[in-house]
């Protein structure tokens, strides 16, 4: 469903991205990892559209669309949500309005109409039950004075409600401790389906002992340097990059 | 005949009709009240105070006294607000008795509509009352005085907290000869007293009214006053208002100035921070659109050492809707170790509206802690890219921070009742373009459950 072909990006004429080639099919759980500095946020930034990076060369296929040139809400609503390393802050923004704004607006796309307010309510409270979350947490502002736990958990609740057909998490599971952590891997194993397509971006494989990858690649200096199946995780905890950075200078 | 004259005129015909005769002090007051305002007459742009705000739609209007108060029940029901409290309404300025509920009274507190607390003590009344709101402070003050019969009379007596809120609220009627009412409000909080106070101004859809309101309200030591005004006249309404406030030691004292009606809108707003720890806090919100006019001026006199004062005012302001804000700190010679603190911050969502902001600050004390800032407009294009990647759009995004920048002020009403009102109000007097429709509904709707 996701493709990227040989993608090069540019981050203020610094070239990051270096011809990076990446197949996430649908049903499969697909994990990023990488030292600092690789590459790995650079990657999500362009997925989800954030401005100031530069696209050389390559392609990004959603679906058969090319994401390049969708607007960035026109993304989200075709079902290609990232979850965040640093969600932002919106005072005054209460959470219930985003997440109603949000799914209207991905059900309008779709030629649905909105969501009837019952069946609404109905759904959000479910998914804050399943989350471990206060519903007044509803009628605060989206992020403000969150913990980080908490804002992770924000970031995975968007996507219960929303239910992506690609659900990107960049760094879900930084400063998280281990019952956040555990919170936040249900919900990510909750959207798991055959359906959908999941890619954990990552720089630890703390996360992937609770949500179990089908694939793990590895990014190095702006290219996946090598793929295979969730003992690579494995294999990177035990031995670090070091051998992968030598292996891919070579 | 000149502008004033047809209210000098409204005046003599109001003395000629007057079948008792008042207390020589009232009808001493008036009589220098309006050589008052026939020698200073309307303001005009020449006058610093008004130099943004054209009161010719005033000037030129000739309006009749209201004679009755007649509301029906069922449409006065639905324009009051859903909150148990204590409350005198009136009516085009006249006091309705049907409309208002005195009952469970606390002990220590006296709510009087002006007439009766004249009728009870008029020397008692006249003690206090104008001594706040000289003739001189404005033409409007002026015209109050020689017109004034009725408003509100609160008393708290030393210690006592009142936990219901204290509405009044004011009704405008649509008539064929639009009316004027001179309202004049009266709070005595005695020391360590507690009260909240809400001005709720409200009315039928087509009203075209004038309203010239005149507050005051004394603070003793330790006494801690919230003064909520709601301000949603009809879209047609001219609406004058000054409210002055003398604070005396470790009082307190909360502003709400929430403004979302009227045609013409100047609210004044004066503190005097008397004794040491005293500290006022003014939160102003206001919203125009069509070509609805705001003024908020505001003055906070520290004339005491170590007297506090916090002012945090929004506007949104759309189509051809202009705001003024003038918020003025005066800091005396030896008011030391004061802390004022003043931010204004507007939105403008069509290119023809206009807003003109003038922080002022005289400064004759060394030793103090001052901040002001005034900013115009921008959204966050953080925040706007953090909701576009959920699949909202710009449009919606700009709508939601627009809506988010009112709330801010809203934040710190504790009156749910208030806060979900302006919400929804501001939610529904945005521009279609931003689509938000429904959503705040189902907030409160979830957050009732």
């Amino acid at each position: 469903m996701l493709e990227v072909k040989d993608l090069h990006v540019s981050v203020e004429g610094n070239e990051i991205l270096k011809g990076l080639s990446l197949t996430v099919t649908a049903g499969e759980v697909h994990a990023i990892m990488g030292p600092n500095g690789a590459g790995k946020s650079t990657l999500s930034a362009v997925i989800a559209g954030e401005d100031g990076y530069e696209v050389t060369s390559g392609s990004i296929t959603f679906e058969g669309r090319d994401v390049l040139e969708m607007e960035i809400e026109e993304r989200a609503q075709a079902g290609l949500l990232l979850g965040f390393q640093y969600p932002v802050e919106i005072p005054g923004v209460k959470n219930v309005y985003l997440l109603k704004a949000a799914l209207n607006a991905q059900r309008v796309a779709r030629g649905e109409g909105e969501i009837p307010a019952p069946e609404f309510m109905k759904l959000v409270k479910e998914k804050i039950n399943f989350m471990k979350m206060d519903s007044s947490f509803l009628q605060r502002a989206v992020n403000e004075g969150f913990s980080g736990g908490e804002k992770k958990r924000n970031e995975i609740l968007q996507m219960l409600v929303l239910q992506p057909k690609l659900a990107m998490l960049d760094e879900i599971d930084s400063g998280l401790d281990i019952d956040a952590m555990k919170v936040v891997a249900k919900g990510v194993n909750s959207l798991r389906d055959p359906k959908r397509g999941i890619l954990i971006v990552t720089h630890y494989q703390r996360l992937l002992d609770h949500v179990e990858p089908d694939v793990v690649h590895v990014l190095v200096d702006g290219r996946i340097v090598k793929s295979g199946d969730k003992d690579l995780a494995l294999e990177l905890e035990s031995r670090g990059y070091d051998w992968l950075v030598e292996e891919s200078a070579a | 005949m000149s502008e004033e004259q047809t209210f000098l005129d409204a005046l003599k015909a109001r003395e000629a009709t007057r079948d008792v005769a008042e207390p020589t002090w009232i009808a001493a007051r008036r009589q220098a009240a309006s050589a008052r305002f026939e020698a200073v007459g309307f303001p005009t742009k020449r006058n610093e105070a008004w130099k943004y705000t054209d009161v010719r739609a005033i000037a030129r209007g000739d309006f009749a006294l209201a004679t009755d108060a007649e509301f029906s029940r069922a449409s006065a029901a639905a324009l009051t607000l859903p909150i148990e409290a204590l409350r005198l309404t009136f009516v085009d300025g006249i006091f309705s008795a049907p409309l208002s509920d005195l009952s469970e009274l606390p002990k220590g507190v006296t709510i009087e509509p002006l007439t009766e607390a004249l009728e009870a003590n008029h020397e008692a009344v006249g003690a206090v009352l104008g001594r706040l709101a000289g003739v001189d402070f404005s033409p409007f003050a002026a015209l109050n005085t020689a017109f004034a019969e009725e408003g509100a009379v609160i008393r708290l007596a030393p210690g006592t907290v009142v936990e219901k809120p204290i509405i009044l609220q004011f009704l405008s009627r649509a008539h064929e000869q639009p009316v004027m009412s001179h309202p004049r409000v009266l709070i005595e909080a005695g020391a360590r007293s507690e009260a909240t106070v809400l001005e709720h101004h409200v009315g039928e859809a087509e009203a075209a009214n004038f309203t010239n309101l005149v507050s005051e309200a004394l603070l003793e030591r330790g006494a801690i006053l919230t003064y909520y005004k709601l301000q949603e006249a009809p879209l047609g309404d001219l609406h004058i208002s000054s409210l002055h406030v003398d604070q005396g030691r470790d009082s307190r004292f909360t502003s709400f100035n929430l403004n979302l009606g009227g045609a013409l809108v100047r609210n004044d707003i004066v503190t005097d921070l008397n004794a040491e720890g005293a500290e006022t806090q003014y939160y102003g919100l206001f919203y125009a659109q069509g070509r609805q006019h705001v003024d908020n001026h505001t003055l906070v006199n520290h004339n005491a050492p170590r007297t506090f004062s916090e002012e945090n005012y929004k506007g949104i302001l759309d189509d051809r809707a202009r705001g003024v804000f003038n918020g003025k700190v005066i800091v005396k010679r030896d008011s030391q170790k004061i802390e004022a603190n003043q931010n204004n911050a507007n939105l403008l969502l069509s290119d023809r509206a206009e807003i003109d902001t003038k922080p002022e600050l005289e400064i004759y004390a060394d030793d103090v802690k001052c901040s002001h800032g005034a900013t115009t407009g921008q959204l966050d294009e953080k925040a706007i890219y953090a909701l576009r990647t959920r699949g909202i759009d710009e449009q919606t995004a700009r709508g939601l921070l627009t809506l988010a920048f009112a709330g801010e002020v809203m934040e710190a009403v504790k009156l749910d009742a208030v806060a979900e009102r302006v919400e929804l109000a501001v939610a529904g007097k945005l521009p279609e373009r931003f689509n938000l429709s429904g959503l705040v509904e189902t907030a409160v709707a979830l957050g009732e459950e």
